[in-house]
């Protein structure tokens, strides 16, 4: 009865902070610029399926994905216990649907036994390629410290779910021969052999102290993860799924257009008629581009937060591999530490998103180093599993610099005034059919 | 052989099959001239009518619009499609990857709606239909590395159709490393082409060409006036600009055909 009301009372607080946790986490995306995405709607479904749910674009690395997929099947498959745990926490019952789904019981513990042991052989896999081995993408720069101690932590965090699992499954295997009544068959094999190997000559209240402590172990494990995701590059087990429906279906090689740039320079060609109203004219002119969280879209926001720090985009790109500063993960993390920056200040402050202003912005994370090296090739975006697209971000900050702060690489300029003047990159104004001079002049002679 | 101007076209009241959208490296740069000749060459022998705007041709945009330059990329589009509205042009085919890629997926939110092809796409039709051959022998025992463009490839795909013109010049075709959907890009995309590189441990060309060099191949062979520039500098700064030759693909056809 105690442990039952402690457990409600455990279920009731996380509840509640997860619930303050994740409506926070949606706040902070929506600091973003509003924008519908609603259309298309069969594609964005099977794009969650095949690629959010059925990581298909994990299988470009075989290795890893196989190690993914025991950790990601393995933690679909806990979430059936969980229910059990639950409604056995709740109503102080014990395996409450051991005896009502009969073989299928056996089934799934058994499944998630053995998912379970190839999970913790993922896991323990995942520890020695980023502590030993050091895979280079999981070890670049914009790991140090936190980011590297977060990976860490939570795949201790599945090793002590794990501990969890077995502990509780094994104990519980002895008592089903000691005491059935109370105990019914759980069929499940690994943890047989884990009880007569571990467990079995325990007495049954040491048995059973084990039991609970692997079932406490459990849950509160889960619980504890519940309420360290919003904090965690692990979030992506939740976003990736919004995040593939979300993501944008028009062709890669299409750049956001801006019509009111485009207006103007019809109105300048004369495309257009010109705007003749006064306070049009007075008006100030609106900021191009992104400088800080709050011109970005929605969805990159979420994208910010759904990013994993797998490294797979900055391993790729070609910037990154020959030295250069640039990291397209860095720059996600950086929209994501910006936005939990902006939003921790609001949050305390209680200030409107529109008055926001901290003298900082998204500048103060990423250089234009950083921004002008990137050569808009596109590896990032094929590599990212759950279709993050870090060159949008890129190219709205690139957008600021050049056209509200008119500043940028200074070479680029000759070839904007040739643009400008002659509407070719080089300033060689009518010359352009000149190349055909030789083949017209042979044709005539 | 001549080369007419769609306003040399519109006054004779005709209008060609299709456009040749040369493109700046095509129309000014040396190197890239001579894939601007070699097309025009083979468009003359498949007896395909084309024309192309000459100095009404500007820059499509693609570099300003990357660099995030948006007024000069709207500048550059909206007289293209102008041009090319005014004289109803349907059919637009080019060498360039940047230029094809903006054309087509960028100019019709700006009111320009045409069927552009890429010009390997319109080789292998023309092969297809039976209008260009490609003589044997030329190539016989050479090894032809190629290279993927990003904005021919991965941005818009087209990853088999190169490959397949390549296959039928005798020569064994040879694959980088990093291929198709992983291709490693020239470094001249997003306007990197117009400025020094930043600081970092190598040119990304430099790597891409050391990549491309490793089965030894006696040539090069891409897709993108951009990417053979880079290619070019790469293979130079190798010192393998006597041993390995880089051209498009284009004017592999032109030298099998001894045109």
């Amino acid at each position: 009865m105690v442990q039952r009301l402690i457990f409600i009372a455990v279920l009731a607080g996380v509840s509640f902070v997860a619930y303050k946790k994740y409506v926070r986490i949606f706040n902070i995306i929506r600091l973003g610029k509003e924008e519908e995405i609603a259309d298309r709607k069969s594609e964005r479904w099977k794009n969650v399926f095949l690629v959010a749910f059925g990581q298909k674009k994990m299988f470009k690395r075989i290795i890893p994905a196989i190690m993914h997929l025991f950790i990601y099947v393995a933690f679909l498959f806990t979430q059936i216990e969980l229910v059990e745990i639950i409604i056995d926490g709740v109503f102080g019952v014990h395996r409450f649907f051991a005896d009502k789904i009969g073989f299928l019981y056996s089934l799934i513990i058994n499944s998630i036994e053995i998912l379970s042991v190839l999970a913790f052989v993922a896991t323990v896999v995942f520890l020695w390629r980023r502590n030993l081995l050091k895979v280079p993408r999981l070890v670049k720069p914009e790991m140090k410290g936190w980011p590297t101690l977060d990976a860490n932590y939570i795949l201790i965090g599945e090793i002590i779910l794990l501990i969890g699992i077995f502990s509780m499954n094994g104990a519980d295997a002895v008592l089903q021969n000691l005491d059935p009544e109370h105990y019914p068959a759980t069929g499940g094999i690994i943890s047989a052999a884990i009880g007569e190997g571990i467990f079995s000559g325990l007495s049954i209240g040491t048995l059973q102290g084990i039991e609970r402590f692997g079932w406490w172990l459990h849950i509160l494990t889960v619980f504890g993860f519940l309420l360290y995701l919003p904090m965690s590059k692990h979030l992506h087990i939740m976003l990736a799924f919004p995040n593939v429906y979300f993501s944008r279906l028009k062709s890669r090689g299409e750049i956001s257009n801006m019509p009111e740039v485009m207006n103007e320079v019809k109105s300048m060609m004369g495309l257009i008629e010109e705007s003749t109203d006064a306070a049009d004219m007075s008006a100030e002119l609106p900021d191009f581009g992104a400088k800080d969280v709050f011109d970005l879209s929605w969805q990159n926001i979420l994208s910010a937060y759904t990013c994993t720090e797998c490294g797979r985009c900055s391993s790729v790109c070609p910037a990154n591999d020959t030295g250069k500063k640039l990291s397209p993960r860095k720059i996600m993390m950086d929209i994501r530490d910006r936005a939990e920056e902006v939003y921790t200040k609001i949050e305390s402050e209680n200030i409107d998103k529109k008055d926001y202003d901290d003298g900082k912005s998204l500048f103060d994370y990423i250089s234009e180093e950083e921004l002008f090296a990137c050569t808009t090739c596109n590896a990032c975006i094929e590599a990212c599993p759950v279709l993050i697209n870090p060159l949008e971000p890129i190219l709205e900050l690139r957008r600021y610099k050049l056209l509200t702060e008119a500043k940028g690489p200074e070479e680029w300029l000759p070839m904007f005034t040739a643009l400008e003047n002659g509407g070719s990159v080089w300033q060689m104004p009518d010359q352009r059919f000149d190349w055909a001079n030789s083949i017209n002049q042979e044709s005539t002679s | 052989m001549k080369v007419y101007t769609l306003e040399e076209y519109n006054t004779m009241s005709k209008s060609p099959e299709i456009v040749f959208w040369v493109g700046c490296a095509g129309s000014f740069d040396p190197r890239a001239q001579k894939i601007t000749k070699a097309l025009v060459k083979i468009l003359h022998h498949a007896g395909l009518e084309f024309a192309v705007l000459g100095n009404e041709e500007s820059c499509t945009g693609d570099p300003a619009r990357r660099a995030g330059n948006e007024f000069i990329f709207q500048m550059m589009a909206l007289q293209n499609i102008e041009t090319l509205n005014m004289y109803n042009v349907k059919k637009i085919v080019t060498a360039c990857p940047h230029c094809f890629n903006t054309i087509k997926n960028e100019y019709p939110e700006l009111g320009g709606n045409y069927e552009v092809l890429h010009h390997t796409t319109l080789i292998q039709k023309l092969i297809d239909e039976g209008k260009l051959t490609i003589e044997k022998g030329k190539f016989e025992g050479k090894k032809i590395a190629y290279h993927d463009s990003c904005y021919l490839g991965r941005i818009n795909n087209i990853y088999e159709t190169p490959r397949s013109i390549l296959k039928q010049l005798d020569a064994s075709l040879q694959e980088a490393k990093r291929n198709r959907e992983k291709g490693f890009c020239c470094g001249a995309g997003g306007a990197q082409v117009f400025k020094e590189e930043e600081e970092g441990s190598k040119k990304v060309n430099h790597e891409r060409v050391g990549e491309l060099l490793e089965g030894n191949p006696d040539i090069i062979a891409a897709n993108c006036p951009y990417c053979i520039l880079m290619m070019n500098d790469g293979v130079k700064s190798k010192e393998k600009e006597e041993d390995v030759m880089v051209y498009d693909i284009s004017e592999l056809i032109v030298q099998a055909n001894r045109w």
